[in-house]
């Protein structure tokens, strides 16, 4: 049936409101974000002075020389991906186990979701302190708990370590389980609401069918999942670029910026060194990076609708 | 049926030992905050108290609950508001497209990806050229704004799932576009809704760049802010923080044991879809 | 649904909360909006302790008690640059004297002079002259210095230094030769540390820098006089690097508050750290001079290692008479002997009631009104803000990489581009 024009105008009417504050607040403001990426504000007299100075690519081209900021980038990549598949994979699982309302089912429920009710300052500050590896004759947090049950091997330097593999920084390992640890339950949540509208007949018949539990799974329940985990995707890359304030009192920059990741540097960029356009700059290139991973995303699953 | 009990109990086993896993930084948390502040240090951190001290929870509350209503003043208007704008729009995305909708919706999503701490300078000032820098109104609308990504894309993607042949057959039946969202899709929405809550209600509960920056006066600043400022600009007083921390993050786990029933009940399996 | 009306409720409690908001704008008298990161423990109540001063001089004015904490004031400096830059200055606010008071904000003009209310309220000859240089460009004073630290101060357990017999060293051999037989001779880390956040490291390399260049050569970096050349420049980076290898192993783990409590429990000997240190040992127990002892970092015993905290008065600030009043208070000896031994630090000035404060500050005291005041980078005084960020950034990748040269050549290009 054929929309008619009325519906369409109410449909338009709906989003109206929203589009227009997301194009003042959002594409406005990355507007002049840009705007100042390619300016020379970096002091804060030129900031308030606002001469517009044009420099070209010259904030862009020093970002990308400078090795705190490549590490930043691989920091970011890596972070990003074992966080997003991390917590999808415990998410899943746990919304799985959850789902056909086991007993006591409600209490696991809550004590998954618990963490991300908690200020990610001081989350970071207990992390800081479990992952603080201590020394060897005075270990402390979980290398003092594998000396009492007897694993020393198993120790080692957790987020101070500064030995990297492929660019992948190992100190990250204890940043993307705190990461994980706060934002799993939020998967877990996500998929238990989809899973709620999941027809139980068809799992039952398939079942009658002799499927097998990982056939049910992997044939019928993920592909009915997959708008929701896409959701979940694109939430999770969301927290990932968003994650300062944890790393910031977790870990900040690390030994030689092992756990670095752009928004810090940005907001020390900004607010500590008075480099707008340098930390703007910063805010571009993350933008971008961002626009890479979605777009083709979006193109896609919109192909398929 | 032994399998059955075998599965159960493996089941059990690991959702036990998941538990345990989320509730080690919880322990770490509590026993903290239940020391003095001398009492505090990495050698101890597992330890338990050794005298329990209530010190850090009284001087918490007490520089904690000015603030406290302001932090509900904001939250909620903004949770609501964003929650149901986010949900019309994702209603209006998903079954209503009309030409060029999917671009708007990548432009909006799009939108959730901007770098706050650069945006802050412009977003001062405009607040301030609308006459609602500095107040709870101009925040909530900060939050709405920028939640509004997220929600819409979290009920589009939840509404996808509904078949668009129920939307033709009530059009058939010469129903609109609000009543179709009203009665069918509203009373579907719940988990989703749930989620949005859960998600909305956290995040801005927990939000601290904003408040502290769109707030000056301390009348109008949210918990969070009082609740950084429990730290000094040297010396953290960790019992007091952690302590506070435990404080501020109690309206939102009584939300999630509240919204949480509605998720597990699962109040509409099966109904509509199929 | 009783869900629906719920939500229906709700939604329009929350537009009935937010109008009764917005027109809950009250008239009040006249009010003063002071802007600070003084939210914890001493500092705070000293704070506290001021206004009460303040009320009791101007009942007639209501304070505002803007404060914004968070590591040392970083979030409180983001937040205050925004609200300058958006034009809405509180009428006062708390500033590092030196360059971040003066790059930042005086040259580019948001600051008012008060040069003649100082004279006028007849205190200005009370303050060290040194540290209203510092708050002073092209003649004319832009803010009233309220406190001091001392930045170049090294603590030390005595008990491990008698059970060592060590005599706290005074210069830079003895110091490494003490961290030396330290380690030899025990498992107690010589030195500890806490760089989780980079200011710590930059913190013990500003006090070496000083050491080897002298007060004099050290103060003439920020005025060009000396070069970042200078073979004392490079040396600073060689005696750090060696003195690196008696922190301990973990020290990207912990804070300064952490490393602090290393030297209390006998797991290190050393800590150097900002005088603030020594009010953080006493809220722990310890007794000045009995449990622990402090002398200047080795090496830098002429010269004091100063961050201040500064208040001035914003142009367009919305309440000056407020403000004016507020900088008087903090000006006056009475403002200053009350905030200054609640907070655990000296006053400005150099007429303070000695018997207020403890032996530390009173032994700081002396120093601060003899030797040669120099500037903290660190602490935001010597020079500009972009300076700062580079050199924490220099020190922490150096830490790690120990590449003497290339931390030097960073160290030229960052003088460079931002002295």
């Amino acid at each position: 049936m054929k929309k008619t024009a009325k519906e369409k105008l109410i449909s338009f009417a709906i989003l109206s409101p929203s589009l227009l504050f997301i194009g003042i607040f959002v594409y406005g403001f990355i507007g002049r974000t840009a705007q100042i990426s390619f300016l020379n504000w970096n002091t804060f007299s030129r900031l308030l002075q606002g001469e517009k100075n044009y420099v070209g690519l010259k904030n862009y081209i020093e970002l990308f020389q400078n090795p705190r900021f490549q590490t930043d980038l691989w920091n970011t990549l890596y972070f990003t991906l074992f966080f997003i598949i991390a917590c999808l994979a415990i998410g899943i699982f746990l919304s799985l186990l959850l789902n056909n309302k086991p007993k006591y089912g409600y209490l696991f429920q809550n004590i998954y979701l618990f963490p991300m009710a908690i200020s990610f300052v001081v989350t970071g500050t207990v992390w800081r302190w479990i992952f603080s590896p201590g020394t060897p004759g005075d270990p402390y947090g979980v290398n003092l708990l594998l000396s009492r049950i007897g694993l020393t091997s198993f120790q080692w330097k957790w987020f101070t370590s500064t030995e990297s593999f492929l660019f992948f920084n190992i100190a990250l390992i204890p940043v993307i389980i705190a990461a994980v640890w706060q934002f799993s339950g939020y998967t877990m949540a996500m998929w238990l609401a989809g899973l709620r509208g999941i027809d139980e007949q068809l799992i039952e018949a398939a079942k009658i069918d002799g499927a097998s539990n990982w056939q049910i799974f992997s044939k019928i329940i993920f592909p009915i999942q997959k708008p929701i985990t896409l959701s979940a995707i694109i939430v999770l890359a969301h927290v990932s670029l968003k994650a300062f304030a944890l790393i910031y009192s977790m870990t900040g920059s690390g030994p030689n910026n092992v756990t670095d990741i752009p928004a810090v540097y940005m907001f020390e960029s900004t607010f500590r060194a008075n480099r707008y356009s340098t930390g703007s700059s910063i805010a571009i290139i993350l933008l971008m990076m961002v626009g890479l991973l979605i777009i083709p995303y979006l193109i896609n699953s919109f192909k398929e609708d | 049926m032994n399998n059955n009990q075998q599965n159960s109990k493996t089941k059990y086993l690991i959702l036990i030992l998941s538990a345990v896993f989320f509730l080690i930084p919880m322990y770490v948390l509590l026993v903290t905050s239940f020391k003095d502040f001398d009492q505090v240090s990495l050698t101890t951190m597992w330890n338990l108290p050794t005298t329990f001290s209530l010190a850090g929870f009284t001087t918490a509350l007490k520089k904690l609950a000015p603030n406290l209503m302001n932090s509900f003043y904001l939250v909620i208007p903004a949770t609501l508001l964003s929650a149901i704008m986010g949900s019309l729009n994702g209603y209006v995305l998903s079954h209503w497209k009309f030409k060029g909708a999917d671009t708007l919706f990548a432009l909006m999503l799009f939108g959730m990806f901007i770098p706050y701490q650069s945006i802050l300078f412009p977003l001062v000032q405009f607040l301030q050229s609308i006459g609602l820098y500095g107040s709870i109104p101009g925040l909530i609308l900060v939050h709405v704004i920028y939640g509004l990504p997220i929600t819409t894309l979290m009920f589009r993607n939840y509404y996808t799932e509904v078949p668009t042949a129920l939307t033709e057959a009530a059009r058939v039946d010469g129903a609109g576009i609000f009543s179709i969202y009203r009665y069918i899709f509203l009373p579907i929405s719940i988990p989703s809704f749930v989620v949005v809550f859960i998600w909305q209600f956290t995040n801005i509960w927990n939000e601290f760049l904003f408040a502290v920056t769109l707030t000056s006066r301390p009348a109008n600043q949210p918990i969070t802010v009082a609740l950084t400022n429990l730290a000094g600009s040297q010396v953290v007083h960790w019992n007091i923080q952690m302590s506070g921390a435990i404080i501020t993050a109690l309206p939102t786990l009584i939300v999630y044991v509240i919204f949480g029933k509605y998720f597990i009940k699962g109040l509409l399996s099966g109904s509509v879809k199929g | 649904m009783s869900l629906k009306s719920k939500f229906s409720i709700a939604l329009l409690l929350s537009f009935v909360l937010i109008f009764s908001m917005v027109t809950l704008a009250a008239a009040q008298d006249t009010k003063v909006e002071i802007f600070s990161w003084w939210t914890g423990g001493g500092e705070e109540e000293g704070l506290q302790a001021l206004f009460e001063v303040f009320k009791e001089q101007n009942p007639n004015i209501e304070i505002i008690n803007a404060t914004v904490a968070g590591g040392a004031g970083s979030n409180a400096k983001a937040v205050l640059k925004t609200r300058m830059v958006g034009g809405n200055p509180p009428d006062s606010f708390q500033v590092h004297g030196g360059a971040e008071l003066i790059d930042t904000y005086v040259k580019t003009g948001m600051m008012q002079p008060i040069t003649g209310l100082l004279e006028e309220w007849g205190v200005r000859n009370n303050f060290n002259q040194q540290i209203l240089d510092m708050v002073s460009h092209e003649g004319e004073i832009y803010a009233v210095p309220v406190n001091v630290h001392r930045g170049n101060v090294a603590f030390f357990n005595k008990a491990i230094l008698e059970e060592h017999n060590i005599t706290p060293p005074t210069n830079i051999y003895t110091f490494i030769n003490a961290l030396k037989k330290i380690s030899e001779e025990s498992d107690v880390s010589p030195l500890a540390l806490g760089d989780k956040n980079k200011w710590t490291a930059g913190h013990i390399f500003e006090t070496i820098l000083v050491g080897t260049l002298g007060p004099v050569k050290y103060n003439g970096l920020w005025n060009g006089s000396t070069s970042f050349d200078e073979p004392g420049v490079r040396e600073s980076l060689v005696v750090f690097k060696e003195i690196m290898n008696y922190v301990n192993e973990d020290h990207a783990a912990l804070t300064w508050q952490d490393a602090a409590q290393r030297v209390l429990n006998s797991e290190a000997a050393f800590t150097i750290m900002g005088d603030w240190a020594e009010g953080y040992f006493k809220t722990l127990g310890w007794t000045p001079n009995k449990d622990f002892g402090w002398v200047s970092v080795p090496g830098t015993r002429g010269s004091f290692m100063v961050i201040t905290d500064t208040f001035g008065l914003p142009e367009g600030a919305p309440h000056p008479e407020g403000a004016k009043a507020w900088l008087k208070l903090i000006a006056s000896k009475k403002g200053q002997d009350t905030f200054n031994p609640i907070k655990g630090s000296i006053p400005a000035r150099i007429d303070a009631d000695k018997d207020k404060y403890d032996p530390y500050l009173t032994d700081s005291m002396h120093d601060f009104a003899t030797v040669t005041l120099t500037p903290s980078i660190v602490h935001g005084s010597a020079a500009p803000e972009g300076f700062v960020t580079a050199l924490n950034d220099i020190i922490n990748q150096f830490v790690t990489t120990g590449e003497v040269d290339n931390a030097h050549q960073r160290l030229i290009e960052a003088a460079n581009e931002y002295l």
